[in-house]
């Protein structure tokens, strides 16, 4: 709870030390608008055109119908992950040989292109759900996997010691001895397999299934709507850079003040 | 009466012995060191005394009510601030939160900490503040018998001696015992009653030299005059192969 309040105080500074951030992204807008006066508006629509197509876009029921369906896949494919690779991953990680067994196939899991999954997956599931939320599970659980392994891995044996010599009873030992190591590897890999679902949930939406984001995204490609088609990245990229810049990034920062 | 006592004690790393035939017995109130050269097994011994490690051959005896461990390298935990490091071995034995945070700040004080760096994590606490943290958490508990293993060997002249005092006061005043392992011999005469010499391959006592001046008596002059003596010992000058050297 404490430790929340913080999170919230220290949210204002936060969001003040972000107009760096905004201004980089205002020259990326430059930029574009550059692009625009430069290759005309079928190639690359001026900001402005897709801002205002974005804007109208809101405020259809469609749209946000198919980014309902969208963000349920992610989350599902997430979750899923998010909660396997967790748990395996420490288990494998408490466990010299499960963890030497378990690196072959994390490394088959990543080297696999997942164009390749999707293939599969459709072949598999056919044309729906669980095709996309297959893809998502396989593309990020590695990821997490690795994360939660390595932290478990990593755990200091001189601490183990330390702790041992005070007597610490078992749940002292895990909230303040394994528990903060293990999360500050576990997190950024939660981060990171987020954006992964994220990107992976358009790509195999838009290979296979009618609907979804990532299906609205074939759409305007197929009807050489590029207002549409780069409407739909920003929201894309805006959700994504509001969940990690907006929610995530804080919760970092307080949780590795203790980091050099 | 709390003792430790140690009989026959023999360990093995793989087919390597490390320790052969220790025996010793350490009272309540006293300051046993171990003395000897690196990689003689003295950590090892240590941690078998503190039941980090377990006893394979002969035994360990411990009948002190209490103990706690300064190590070398302090170990602190680093994602925990200086009052909550110092803390945890009060909680672990039970303590409530709000006692064990008193006590903590009070002792870091007394140790030459400031209010300042009470928030401050590890990594912005230089070696030498580390240290006294590592100290504190150890002394904080009040244990009825104190591991120390090497915690002086990185720190200033200044700061030893100030630690020194801490220790040579909690043995007077909670009668505490200390078992003492370190490569200083002048380390050992300063603040042992017994000092065991722990030759290597594989690990054994040599030779035991008591020292009963009271550890509030030992001034500088004692402490170099014992340690010239000491350096003239046969088995001293063998344990730490000194007749190698051509220093004259």
């Amino acid at each position: 709870m404490k430790f929340f309040l913080k999170i919230l105080k220290d949210f204002p500074a936060y969001l003040w030390s972000g107009w760096g951030a905004i201004a980089s992204i205002l020259l990326f807008i430059a930029l574009w608008d550059v692009g625009n006066q430069t290759y005309g508006n079928l190639v690359l629509p001026s900001p402005l055109e897709t801002f205002k197509t974005l804007y109208a876009m809101l405020h259809s029921k469609d749209v946000w119908e198919q980014i309902d369906i969208t963000l349920y896949r992610a989350s599902v494919g997430f979750g899923l992950s998010l909660l396997f690779g967790s748990v395996l991953g420490l288990i494998a990680g408490f466990f010299a040989t499960a963890s030497m067994m378990s690196r072959p196939i994390v490394t088959i899991l990543v080297g696999m292109p997942p164009i390749a999954w999707i293939v599969l997956a459709m072949i598999w599931f056919g044309m729906g759900d669980e095709t996309v939320i297959f893809t998502v599970v396989v593309a990020s659980f590695p990821i997490i996997f690795v994360g939660a392994l390595q932290g478990t891995r990593t755990l200091d044996g001189d601490l183990k010691e330390m702790a041992d010599s005070f007597h610490f009873p078992w749940y002292m030992k895990f909230v303040d001895v394994y528990f903060p190591h293990i999360f500050s590897y576990i997190f950024p890999a939660w981060v990171s397999g987020l954006g992964m679902a994220w990107k992976i949930v358009i790509m195999a939406e838009l290979l296979a299934t009618s609907d979804g984001l990532g299906a609205e995204l074939a759409i305007a490609r197929s009807q050489l709507d590029t207002p549409t088609a780069l409407a739909l990245v920003t929201i894309m990229i805006g959700s994504l850079m509001f969940i990690e810049y907006i929610i995530l990034e804080p919760i970092k920062r307080e949780v590795e003040l203790w980091r050099a | 009466m709390e003792s430790l006592e140690v009989k026959h004690l023999t360990h093995h790393f793989g087919f390597t012995e490390i320790l052969h035939d220790i025996n010793f017995t350490l009272k309540k109130g006293e300051v046993l060191s171990i003395v000897g050269p690196s990689g003689g097994g003295k950590t090892t011994l240590l941690h078998l005394c503190a039941g980090l490690l377990d006893v394979e051959e002969g035994f360990v005896n411990n009948s002190f009510k209490s103990t706690a461990f300064a190590f070398q390298e302090g170990r602190l935990l680093p994602w925990k601030n200086v009052i909550d490091n110092i803390a945890v071995g009060l909680l672990a034995r039970g303590d409530k939160k709000s006692v064990a945070m008193q006590k903590s700040k009070d002792i870091a004080l007394k140790f030459g900490l400031e209010e300042d760096d009470f928030e401050k994590f590890p990594k912005d606490l230089s070696g030498g503040m580390k240290q006294r943290v590592n100290f504190a958490r150890a002394l904080v508990t009040k244990p009825s018998l104190l591991f120390l293993d090497e915690p002086f060997s990185a720190l200033d002249i200044g700061l030893k001696r100030e630690l020194y005092a801490h220790l040579i006061e909690s043995c007077k005043e909670d009668n505490m015992s200390i078992l003492f392992i370190t490569h200083d011999l002048m380390e050992g005469i300063r603040l042992s009653d017994e000092i065991l010499l722990l030759k290597a391959d594989p690990g054994h006592i040599v030779k035991t030299f008591k020292y009963d001046t009271p550890k509030d008596k030992r001034d500088d002059v004692f402490v170099y005059e014992e340690s010239a003596k000491i350096l003239q010992d046969k088995e001293i000058i063998e344990t730490f192969e000194l007749n190698s050297l051509e220093l004259k």
